[in-house]
C-alpha cells in the first residue's frame, strides 16, 4: 500500500511540474501576478511529493520488500543496513529517483531563496526549472519506474554488486548529482534571461551562488569517486579517463569557467552572452553525462543500466533542451550588450584567457570521449581513445592554466600592469624554480614530471598568497596581517580554491612521478624491503563476513626497528553475486601512502603480495577539498548572503576595492 | 575452516593485473613491457589496459608482449605484432593516420581560434582614456599620502 502511495506521489509530482511549467510562464508573459505566484508553492509541493516517493522506496529497501522488482534485483536480507540504504541509488531506477529528488530540491530552493528576484524573472526561472523536471519525471515514470511490483515475491534478493558495497556509494553519487543537477538552476537562469532579453550585473550575482554550489558539489563528488577508485580497485589508480569519469569532468570544467565569467558579468557587465552560453553548455554537459552513463553507447567500467531505448530518450531530452536553449541564444544573444570597457592587460582579459583554456580543455575531453563513436560511424574504424591520449592532449592546457593563474588573478580590473603583478610574484617564481631544481637533483631518474609539478604547485599556491598579501594595502606587516584576516570571505574563497588547485597539481605530478611498486610471492614470515620501508607477511587468515567470505593477510610495516603500522588487505568473495573483490589496505600519511594488496595463493606455496608506495597521494584529494572549501567561503560572503537584489544602501566606499 | 579454504581456493578467480610469475628477470625489459602494456587495451574488458586488467586474455597478451620483447623486438615491432592480430582497437593512444588527425589537431586548432576570437574581442572594445600622466600620478600620490 505504502509503495503504491509512493508511486502515486511521483505521478502527482509529474502533474504539478507540468502545471508549474505552463502557468507561471504564461503569467509572466501576460503580467498576471497570481499566475506567476503559483510557481513557488508548486515548487515546494513538487519537492515534498518527490521526497515522499523517495522515502517510500528507501523504506522498501530497508525492510527488504522483495515484492518490488528493484529491491529483489539489488538487495539481500544479509546485506548490512548501510548498503541497504545506499543500494537505493546503486541502480539505474533508484538513482534516477535520487536525481529527481535533487532536481526538485533545487527547484524548491530557487523558489525559497528567490525573494530578491524580480517577480517576472523569478516566475520564468521556476517555470524553466519545472520544465526540466517534467522531462525527467516522464523519463522515470515511463521507462525507469522504480515502483514496479513482482507478481510472486521471491524469498530473497539477488544482492547489490559487491564493488558497490562500500561507503563510497553513500556519498559519491549524491554529491555528483547535487553538482549535475545544481547546474540546472544556472541553466534555468540563463534561459529565463534569454526570454527576458536582459542580463545585467544583478543577474550575474544571482546566478553565481548556484553555479558555485553546483561546482563545489561536483568537485567533492569527483574527488570522492577518484578516492573510491583509488582504494577499491586494488592498484591505486585515481583517474582513468573513462567515459563516465569524463562525463562528470566536462561539466566541472565548464562550471569552473562559468563561475569565473559570471564574476565579470557581476562586476564589469561584460562577457554577458558568453556567460549565458556557458550556463547552457554546463547543464548540457550534465545531460550528456547522463546519456553516456545510462545509454551504454560508450563502454565504460562503471556505466549501469545499459539500455539503448533509455539512451534514446535522454538523447531526445538533451536535444530538446540544449537545442532549444541554443536556438533561443542565437536569436537573443545580440540583445546582451556589454557595458564594461577594459584594456588588454586587465583582470577581464585574464579571465577571458581562463575561460578559453577551460573551455578548450573541456573540448579535448569531449572529443576524446566521443571520438571512438565518431570514428566507428563515419570512418568505419573501431578504435580506442585512452589515458595516453588524454595525458598528452589535456595536460598542456592545465599547465598553461596554472602558469597564467597567479598573474591573472593579481591583475587589476579594467586596466592592470604586468610590472606590478610581476613585482608581487617574482619571489614566488624564483622559489618555484629553485624547489623544482632541488626536486630534480634529489629524485632518482630524470623524469621532468615531478619537478614540473613542484614548480607549478609552488607557483600557484604562492600566487594565491601573494594575492592576499597585495590586498592588504601598504602598511607595517602586522597591520597588513590583521587586514588580511578581515578581507571579505569571497577573497578568502578565491585564495583557498586557488591554493587547492596548486596542491592537487602537485599531488598528481608527485604521485605519478615518484611512486614505487613491488610485486612478489611471499610466504608467511617473509620480510622484504620496498623504498625506506620493510614489510613482513605475519599471517594469512580466512573467515566469514556478514555476506562474504574473506582471505585476510596481516602485513606489518617497519621502518628500521620501529613498526609503522599493521595492514590487513583482504580478498573477498561474495557468493550471492558470485563475484570476488580486492580490499586494499592503506596506511595514509601526509607525505606518502603505503598501499598493500593480497592476491592468490601460489601453486608453489606462498601468496602473491603487491606493495605500492604512493608519495603525496592524499594531496590530490586534499587539494580538491580545499577547492570545495574555497567555494564554501565564497558562498558565505556577505554580498551573496544578504538579499542580493536589494538596492545598494551603502556608499560605494564600503564595497571592498577589487 | 578447511572447507572454507577449499571453497576460497576453488572460487578464487584471477583478480590481479600483473602477477609475480609473469615478471621478467631482466628489469630493463620488464620496465619496457610495463610501459607498453599500459598503452594496450584489453580487448574483452570495459576500457582497461592489459596492465590493469584481470581478464585471462589480458594476461595472455601480457605474456605474449613479453615473449616478443625477449625475442628481441623493438617497442614498435612488439606493439605492431599485437595490433596486427587484434586491430587498432587495442591502441589506447590512437595513431595519427587518416581521420585520427582530426582528433589530434582539434584541440590545438580550437585553442588558436579561441585565442583569435578572444584577442579581437578585447581589441575591439572601445579604447580607454589614456593612462594618468606623470603630473596626475604625482598629484594622486600626494592625496593618498595625506
Amino acid at each position: 500500500m505504502l509503495v503504491e502511495l509512493g508511486h502515486f506521489a511521483l505521478i502527482l509530482a509529474f502533474g504539478v511540474a507540468i502545471v508549474q511549467t505552463i502557468v507561471p510562464m504564461v503569467g509572466a508573459h501576460r503580467g498576471n501576478a497570481a499566475w506567476m505566484a503559483l510557481a513557488e508553492p508548486a515548487a515546494t509541493v513538487q519537492f515534498l511529493l518527490t521526497a515522499f516517493s523517495f522515502a517510500v522506496l528507501t523504506w522498501a529497501f530497508v525492510t527488504s520488500d522483495f515484492s518490488l522488482q528493484l529491491v529483489y534485483l539489488n538487495s539481500h536480507t544479509d546485506k548490512p543496513m548501510i548498503y541497504k540504504i545506499t543500494g537505493v541509488w546503486g541502480n539505474h531506477e533508484g538513482s534516477m529517483l535520487l536525481w529527481m529528488l535533487i532536481l526538485t530540491l533545487f527547484g524548491a530552493l530557487a523558489a525559497w531563496f528567490g525573494d530578491g528576484l524580480p517577480t517576472r524573472l523569478r516566475a520564468r526561472v521556476l517555470a524553466v526549472q519545472a520544465s526540466i523536471a517534467v522531462a525527467f519525471f516522464a523519463f522515470v515514470i515511463f521507462t525507469s519506474n522504480p515502483f514496479l511490483r513482482l507478481e510472486v515475491p521471491p524469498l530473497n534478493g539477488r544482492d547489490l554488486n559487491p564493488l558497490l558495497q562500500d561507503p563510497g556509494l553513500a556519498f559519491h553519487p549524491p554529491f555528483l548529482y547535487l553538482g549535475y543537477v545544481g547546474l540546472s538552476v544556472s541553466f534555468s537562469f540563463a534561459v529565463a534571461a534569454l526570454i527576458e532579453g536582459r542580463v545585467d550585473a544583478a543577474w550575474g550575482r544571482w546566478v553565481r551562488p548556484w553555479t558555485l554550489a553546483a561546482w563545489m558539489f561536483l568537485t567533492v563528488g569527483i574527488a570522492l569517486g577518484s578516492w573510491w577508485a583509488y582504494y577499491e580497485l586494488g592498484w591505486g589508480g585515481f583517474w582513468f579517463w573513462d567515459p563516465v569519469e569524463n562525463a562528470s569532468f566536462m561539466p566541472w570544467l565548464i562550471a569552473a569557467a562559468l563561475l569565473h565569467s559570471a564574476i565579470v558579468v557581476e562586476k564589469r557587465e561584460a562577457l554577458k552572452s558568453w556567460t549565458i552560453l556557458l550556463a547552457i553548455l554546463a547543464f548540457g554537459f550534465s545531460l550528456l553525462g547522463a546519456f553516456i552513463v545510462r545509454s551504454g553507447v560508450l563502454t565504460s567500467v562503471h556505466a549501469f543500466a545499459n539500455d539503448p531505448e533509455r539512451g534514446m530518450l535522454i538523447l531526445i531530452i538533451l536535444a530538446v533542451y540544449l537545442g532549444g536553449a541554443l536556438t533561443l541564444f542565437a536569436f537573443r544573444a545580440r540583445a546582451m550588450e556589454a557595458k564594461g570597457v577594459f584594456s588588454t592587460v586587465s583582470r577581464e582579459s585574464a579571465l577571458i584567457l581562463n575561460n578559453i583554456l577551460l573551455a578548450v580543455s573541456c573540448f579535448v575531453v569531449f572529443i576524446g570521449t566521443i571520438w571512438p563513436l565518431v570514428a566507428e560511424i563515419m570512418f568505419d574504424r573501431t578504435l580506442s581513445v585512452g589515458p595516453p591520449f588524454f595525458d598528452a592532449a589535456f595536460t598542456p592546457f592545465m599547465v598553461g592554466l596554472a602558469i597564467v593563474l597567479p598573474l591573472g588573478s593579481i591583475l587589476a580590473w579594467k586596466r592592470g600592469t604586468l610590472e606590478r603583478a610581476g613585482k608581487a610574484l617574482i619571489g614566488w617564481l624564483i622559489l618555484a624554480i629553485a624547489l623544482a631544481a632541488l626536486a630534480y637533483a634529489v629524485q632518482s631518474g630524470n623524469s621532468a614530471l615531478g619537478p614540473i609539478g613542484v614548480a607549478l604547485g609552488v607557483w600557484v599556491v604562492g600566487g594565491a598568497l601573494a594575492d592576499l598579501w597585495m590586498r592588504s594595502g601598504r602598511d607595517h606587516w602586522t597591520v597588513r596581517l590583521r587586514r588580511i584576516g578581515r578581507l571579505p570571505r569571497a577573497d578568502w574563497g578565491k585564495a583557498t580554491a586557488h591554493i587547492g588547485m596548486g596542491v592537487t597539481i602537485f599531488g598528481v605530478a608527485a604521485m605519478l612521478a615518484w611512486e614505487k611498486e613491488d610485486i612478489r610471492i611471499a610466504d608467511v614470515g617473509d620480510r622484504w624491503a620496498v623504498g625506506q620501508f620493510e614489510f613482513q607477511l605475519d599471517d594469512v587468515r580466512q573467515f566469514q563476513g556478514p555476506n562474504y567470505l574473506t582471505t585476510m593477510a596481516d602485513i606489518s610495516v617497519w621502518r628500521g626497528d620501529r613498526q609503522v603500522s599493521m595492514l590487513n588487505p583482504e580478498k573477498r568473495f561474495y557468493p550471492v553475486a558470485n563475484m570476488p573483490t580486492t580490499e586494499a589496505a592503506i596506511s595514509n600519511g601526509i607525505l606518502r601512502d603505503v598501499y598493500v594488496v593480497i592476491g592468490d595463493p601460489q601453486a608453489g606455496g606462498g601468496w602473491a603480495v603487491r606493495v605500492y608506495l604512493k608519495p603525496f597521494a592524499n594531496w590530490i584529494w586534499g587539494g580538491a577539498i580545499l577547492m570545495a572549501l574555497g567555494g564554501c567561503f565564497s558562498l558565505s560572503d556577505r554580498r551573496l548572503r544578504i538579499g542580493a537584489a536589494a538596492p545598494k544602501k551603502t556608499t560605494p566606499k564600503a564595497v571592498p576595492a577589487e | 575452516m578447511k572447507r572454507l579454504t577449499l571453497i576460497l581456493a576453488l572460487l578464487a578467480s584471477p583478480l590481479w593485473a600483473v602477477e609475480p610469475d609473469e615478471i621478467l628477470d631482466d628489469p630493463v625489459l620488464e620496465d619496457r613491457a610495463r610501459e607498453l602494456s599500459q598503452g594496450l587495451r584489453c580487448p574483452v574488458c570495459q576500457n582497461e589496459s592489459i596492465d590493469e586488467s584481470n581478464a585471462t586474455l589480458a594476461k595472455e597478451l601480457r605474456i605474449l608482449l613479453r615473449e616478443r620483447l625477449v625475442a628481441g623486438d623493438t617497442d614498435d615491432q612488439a606493439v605492431d605484432f599485437i595490433v596486427a592480430r587484434y586491430g587498432e582497437f587495442v591502441l589506447l593512444r590512437p595513431d595519427t593516420s587518416g581521420a585520427n588527425l582530426i582528433l589530434w589537431i582539434a584541440a590545438p586548432a580550437m585553442l588558436l581560434v579561441a585565442l583569435g576570437i578572444g584577442w579581437t574581442a578585447i581589441r575591439r572594445k572601445k579604447t580607454l582614456p589614456e593612462a594618468l600622466s606623470d603630473e596626475e600620478k604625482a598629484e594622486l600620490e600626494k592625496i593618498l599620502d595625506t
